[in-house]
């Protein structure tokens, strides 16, 4: 097995083993999702509309709640100094890492969202496109991700700063996934062009994040 | 021979010439921005639609340009700190950062005063004044980022790095008036379809403006600069009197 897929495997178990982890970003989704309507009022109709919307930014929210232990553990039992010596250059560790945390957090919180959707009438033949352009828009949020994960890694307050350092990279993501789906609702064109932005802005985080990312990283290993 | 990026490299040198630099730029800054506020007051005519409210124009369009610059300078600073080490690139993008964000803050303030009576709304979502926001945050991240470490070598380089990654927004804020149909017009300044009469008093607080980025730029260097020497001397006086303390102890 390359060291690559040993890495990716690794995190992966690490991360169904642990539970824990997943449990608690899905369970804020839940929550987050939960609390909205009885902030706004239980007009259906409203909620129906802005359903994704709110899906959508639970969805960034949980991810990013879940965004530091991509590399704390690591840093902490000294793995991650033993990963940057290794001979699997750190910027595919890295992006063995972030693949991991869309695998195993951003999939499950993409494909938990129709279901949450159905507590806000969404309109069930929407639920695909909402999937679909979580499934294309994520990779950015994980890879994104971890670029602000490494740079905080040593930082006071980390989370916090997490945030602020992070979100407003998501802001493309977001606007086009939610042009997308408007496009998508309306039943207009234009849906194929907000998709592929997003795709694009997907595959150029997964091809550049991991260089920033190992960069951050090698500087506070060092 | 060197160049000069190299020779500006060693800190005393740059601190003389900026020293003999900065009371000109200062005065020209000065002297640029007066003459502007006087030709936009009693000179240039007020707009047949938009009336006296065109004048935040010459307020709003410099700050929204040198918001961009400052960007570009961090960004530039960025890359001569990690590719070729400058040591003054640091305290270039340490200096740069607040600059940007106020000139930011007021392309921002200035465009929402001139859109209430032009749009009739302070703020609408649009692809311009959205990536102008984005490039707000990402100024109080760089800020943040920095202050938030203790080391102030390693906290320059994660600033850097993270500088280069927010690079993507200086495009898509050049080109969101071109790519998206938005309320915010399409870049016309210094065109010709602007009137001389107000091309150039735009032009002046133009040029105004910068040099008033750059007279802050400087000293916001010379600031940094010597408060790390301070650091620096505190330190040894620590060792000394640690060393002193000692001897006295044996």
């Amino acid at each position: 097995m390359s060291p690559f897929l040993a890495l990716f495997k690794r995190d992966l178990t690490l991360a169904v083993r642990e539970g824990a982890a997943l449990g608690t970003a899905l369970g804020f989704y839940l929550i987050v999702v939960a609390m909205l309507p009885l902030g706004l009022g239980p007009d259906l109709k409203l909620l129906g509309r802005i359903a994704p919307g709110i899906l959508w930014i639970a969805l960034l929210l949980a991810a990013l709640l879940s965004l530091p232990r991509v590399f704390e553990a690591d840093h902490e039992d000294g793995s991650l100094e033993v990963m940057a010596t290794a001979p699997l250059p750190l910027e595919l560790a890295v992006a063995s890492k972030a693949l991991a945390h869309w695998v195993s957090t951003s999939i499950p919180l993409a494909l938990l969202a129709p279901v949450l959707g159905l507590m806000l009438n969404l309109d069930i033949a929407i639920a695909p496109v909402l999937v679909a352009t979580m499934l294309a828009g994520t990779p950015a949020i994980s890879f994104l991700g971890s670029v602000g994960a490494a740079l905080t890694l040593k930082a006071r307050r980390g989370g916090l700063l997490l945030a602020l350092l992070v979100l407003p990279l998501y802001i493309p993501t977001l606007i086009f996934g939610i042009s997308a789906i408007g496009f998508a609702n309306l039943g207009q064109e234009g849906f194929s062009a907000s998709f592929l932005i997003l795709s694009a802005t997907s595959l150029a985080s997964v091809a550049l994040a991991p260089i920033a990312a190992a960069a951050a990283l090698r500087l506070q290993l060092s | 021979m060197q160049t000069l990026t190299q020779r500006l490299a060693n800190p005393t040198r740059f601190m003389e010439i900026s020293r003999a630099a900065l009371p000109w730029v200062t005065a020209g800054a000065a002297l640029f921005i007066a003459y502007a506020m006087y030709l936009v007051f009693f000179v240039a005519p007020p707009d047949y639609q938009q009336g006296e409210t065109v004048k935040i124009m010459y307020i709003h369009v410099p700050s929204a340009w040198l918001a961009m610059m400052g960007y570009s300078i961090v960004a530039i600073s960025s890359f001569g700190l990690l590719v070729f080490r400058h040591p003054l690139a640091d305290v270039s993008a340490k200096a740069a950062a607040p600059i940007g964000a106020a000139f930011t803050l007021a392309a921002l303030i200035t465009g929402s005063l001139w859109g209430k009576p032009m749009w009739g709304t302070y703020w609408v979502w649009d692809a311009r004044l959205t990536s102008v926001l984005i490039l707000f945050f990402l100024y109080l991240g760089l800020i943040a980022l920095r202050s938030s470490l203790d080391d102030e070598a390693l906290a320059g380089k994660l600033t850097a790095v993270l500088a280069l990654v927010g690079v993507a927004i200086l495009p898509i804020i050049k080109f969101s008036v071109d790519w998206w149909n938005t309320l915010h017009q399409p870049s016309t300044a210094f065109t010709s379809t602007v009137d001389p009469s107000m091309r150039t008093p735009l032009l002046i607080a133009a040029i105004g403006f910068t040099l008033l980025f750059i007279a802050l730029h400087l000293k916001g260097m010379q600031n940094e600069i010597l408060r790390r020497r301070v650091k620096t001397l505190r330190l040894a006086e620590v060792e000394r009197g640690e060393r002193l303390f000692s001897a006295r102890a044996e």
